[in-house]
């Protein structure tokens, strides 16, 4: 009946897909995204107050400002990004662990 | 997006941070019934996807350029309550990895680009669903506007904060304006983006996506009358 369950495209492909749509956005063409300033910073140099910034205490570290400490530039962006894409999945996959282990349990699974 | 310290007065700063651990409890609380095995590996597809898109700042009006948020798309992806957690760590990885978005506005950030957009996005999404045909082919369209009126409304909320605590006077209505009319443009690249991701994944697997449950249900109920 079901037209779904003729040709079904698994779960896994996507994800892996989806993976590595991320990845290359982040690790390639965003070094093609625009520089000009986002719009809060353009209204905040046009009203004038963008002066009120203070540099964040993560500006020294190892990946400020989608940067590699220590890599050639042409490379630098584009791996931070990279960087970027594994710590989020990893946290945000180590946070669903615990929500799911916290949850009742329930018969049965995958 | 990302405001930078400074720009908030630190009372003012405190008082989002507590909203947006107040949001995160509710959310870590929603989640519980949003979580099942499908849906956690998707949460770290959806927060890698955020993540990424939002490094890809695109042009939008004379030397002014705007990201994706996020937040609608999340919402619909996975639910407003496990999309609210995905926005969460994206904006803590930024501001403490790549200082992208202070650390004391972290809270701010959460706030505007987390607890906003995903209630604002999930919401009118919701109502635009509700007057839309009840069709798999609604769900994209119903997203996307869901995204523009997130960025809208983000941008307005920081004019809100803005009055409250704004390190600099500046004429509010000016400031309103100036905010809303940018991001009407950044929004509408926000809907774009949500619509093509929205409507890619329903076309292969609509169970996947949290908001075409409900249609999803609606059209089996369907095919078993028919049959």
């Amino acid at each position: 009946m079901n037209a779904t369950t003729t040709r079904r495209v698994s779960t896994r492909t996507v994800l892996v897909a989806g993976l590595l749509v991320a990845l290359v956005l982040a690790g390639v063409v965003s070094l093609w995204a625009s520089a000009s300033p986002d719009g809060l910073n353009r209204v905040a140099g046009d009203l004038g107050f963008s002066g009120a910034e203070q540099a964040s205490g993560a500006q020294d570290g190892p990946l400020a400002g989608y940067e590699v400490a220590g890599v050639d530039s042409r490379w630098s962006g584009g791996l931070a990004g990279v960087i970027g894409c594994l710590v989020v999945l990893a946290c945000t996959s180590a946070l669903m662990l615990l929500r799911k282990r916290s949850a009742p349990r329930t018969d049965g699974g995958e | 997006m990302h405001v930078p310290d400074g720009f908030l007065d630190a009372p003012t700063s405190l008082a989002t941070a507590g909203v947006a651990a107040a949001g995160i409890a509710i959310a870590l609380r929603g989640a519980r019934r949003e979580v099942d095995d499908r849906i956690a590996p998707l949460a770290g597809l959806v927060a890698t996807f955020v993540f990424a898109t939002q490094m890809l700042n695109f042009p939008v009006a004379g030397g002014t350029s705007g990201h994706l948020m996020g937040g609608a798309l999340a919402a619909v992806l996975v639910g407003p309550y496990t999309g609210l957690l995905c926005l969460t760590v994206v904006l803590a990885v930024q501001s403490l990895l790549f200082a992208d978005g202070g650390i004391t506005a972290l809270g701010t950030n959460v706030v505007l680009m987390g607890v906003v957009t995903v209630v604002a996005g999930y919401l009118a999404f919701r109502g635009v669903q509700l007057v839309l045909p009840k069709r798999l082919s609604m769900v994209a369209p119903a997203a996307a506007i869901g995204a523009l009126v997130s960025v809208v409304l983000s941008a307005a909320t920081f004019v809100g904060l803005y009055a409250v605590g704004g390190a600099v006077p500046i004429p509010l209505d000016t400031l309103l304006t100036a905010m809303v009319g940018v991001h009407v443009l950044i929004g509408i690249g926000e809907a774009v983006i949500t619509f093509l991701v929205v409507a890619s994944i329903v076309a292969v697997r609509p169970d996947l996506v949290h908001g075409a449950r409900r249609v999803l249900a609606v059209r089996t109920l369907e095919t078993r009358v028919a049959a």
